[in-house]
């Protein structure tokens, strides 16, 4: 407790929680949508535009968040849904994120943080990224997810109705793509990607409904963080292996048939 | 186009990459249950699908009533191998209230859909279909998965409040159709 309280870490702690909270409620509408890998796609855009981000001088979440609002931006306009357009993504982003670590002067060690994650290094900067971000999905989600919802139960009511369903569509590709950015620069591309998956993994097997899905991967989220956060400082350990760790864990104690009938 | 008239579908060619339906023409009503009866493969599918927008149109043109909202019931209804979301909130999604549900699915209401018999399921997303705020229900084979006792229960659905909507149903089963439909229209090739 002490450690989580410790003023040195007040603001990467509050940053990283927020997107703990978020990562999870966007990783169950992903995964309601089929589209699970987006959070390995997005963050490994995202990685490889913070990096070049770095090296034009600019921050990284800055960075970051131009390059996977592109990648969720261009996936909606050109109307591509399923994994395969997020597979696409993880392949270039991987490429470019290693070109540029190896060609310019920001390294192979900058390379190395926004894979491991550098929470504990977190500014101002990104605490009013992930705060703007639990805000905007505060106020999107609850319009965006009933749509989501719907479309993926009903497919034909859209096109039937004739609705300007890319507005939402679009909308979320989008947010998701913000989230994840943000969540990358600070929280590693292997530490966004596991609370995207995993809390709403299990929450998909344990959870008697919808409200109660998005409840439990928001506190599954929120909870493993807080448990890496201190356990990382205590131990000494990079903050994200820690992470992606414990959600680990709490997906092997989820059972694999969620309840029974 | 009359004031209660829903749809109005005139020597009606569709299909997919070639016509495999027309030429039709057919006219519905508020308060009509119109069924569409042939073989397989003889285009009732793609006749909904054109209505609701999803087939291509190759001659001839489909005229719904202005500002007409549609619900469509495919033939097989999207289900998840696994997706926490109860009876009550698919009803939510789509629209539409729990009121007069027959009581086998009002005990099954809080319970995930995952876990919903293929019957079950079935009936609840005609329900939804049915008792959403559509003006025009499109149904595509809606007695499948159901035993006689859920095609009862699919048959009194139909009946309750048919004033308030149109609705096209497809089926192969040409008893139902003549027990719960106004008029059937024949399709053929």
């Amino acid at each position: 407790m002490e450690t989580l309280l410790d003023p040195l870490f007040r603001i990467p702690l509050a940053a990283g929680l927020l997107l703990a909270l978020v990562l999870p409620l966007l990783g169950a509408a992903l995964m309601l949508r089929d589209e699970w890998l987006a959070a390995l796609g997005l963050a490994h855009m995202a990685a490889a535009g913070a990096l070049a981000g770095l090296a034009a001088g600019a921050p990284a979440v800055a960075g970051g968040l131009a390059a996977a609002l592109g990648g969720g931006a261009a996936k909606g306009l050109l109307k591509v849904r399923g994994n395969i357009a997020y597979a696409f993504m993880i392949l270039g982003g991987w490429s470019a994120l290693l070109l540029i670590a190896a060609n310019t002067g920001v390294g192979d060690a900058l390379g190395r943080a926004l894979i491991e994650g550098q929470l504990y290094f977190a500014g101002p900067v990104d605490l009013a990224a992930a705060l703007l971000l639990a805000l905007v999905a505060a106020a999107a989600l609850p319009r965006l997810l009933p749509r989501l919802l719907r479309a993926r139960l009903f497919p034909q009511h859209e096109t039937a109705n004739r609705l300007p369903a890319w507005r939402w569509h679009l909308g979320f590709d989008l947010l998701a793509a913000a989230g994840i950015a943000a969540a990358t620069a600070t929280l590693g591309l292997m530490g966004a990607f596991a609370l995207v998956l995993v809390p709403a993994w299990c929450a998909f097997r344990l959870a008697p409904g919808w409200r109660w899905a998005l409840l439990l991967a928001a506190l599954t989220g929120a909870g493993a963080y807080l448990a890496a956060f201190a356990l990382a400082l205590r131990l000494d350990q990079p903050f994200a292996p820690v992470l992606v760790a414990i959600l680990l864990v709490a997906a092997a104690a989820t059972p694999l048939s969620g309840l029974r009938r | 186009m009359g004031s209660d008239r829903l749809l109005t579908i005139t020597d009606l060619r569709a299909g997919w990459q070639r016509p495999v339906i027309g030429p039709l023409s057919l006219a519905l009503e508020r308060g009509e249950v119109v069924g569409l009866w042939g073989a397989n493969g003889s285009g009732k599918s793609t006749l909904l699908a054109a209505v609701a927008d999803g087939a291509r149109i190759f001659a001839g043109r489909i005229e719904r009533a202005p500002g007409l909202t549609l619900a469509v019931q495919p033939q097989a209804p999207v289900r998840l191998p696994r997706l926490p979301v109860t009876g009550r909130e698919l009803l939510r999604a789509a629209g539409a209230d729990a009121h007069g549900l027959p009581d086998r699915l009002v005990s099954a209401l809080d319970r995930r859909i995952d876990r919903f018999s293929g019957g079950q399921y079935q009936l609840l997303c005609v329900w939804a279909a049915l008792r959403g705020n559509a003006d025009l229900v499109l149904l595509d084979e809606p007695t499948n998965n159901l035993d006689p006792a859920h095609e009862a229960l699919l048959a009194d659905m139909l009946s309750r409040d048919a004033a308030d909507r149109g609705v096209l149903v497809v089926s192969h089963e040409r008893p139902f159709l003549e027990r719960t439909c106004g008029r059937i229209l024949e399709v053929d090739r």
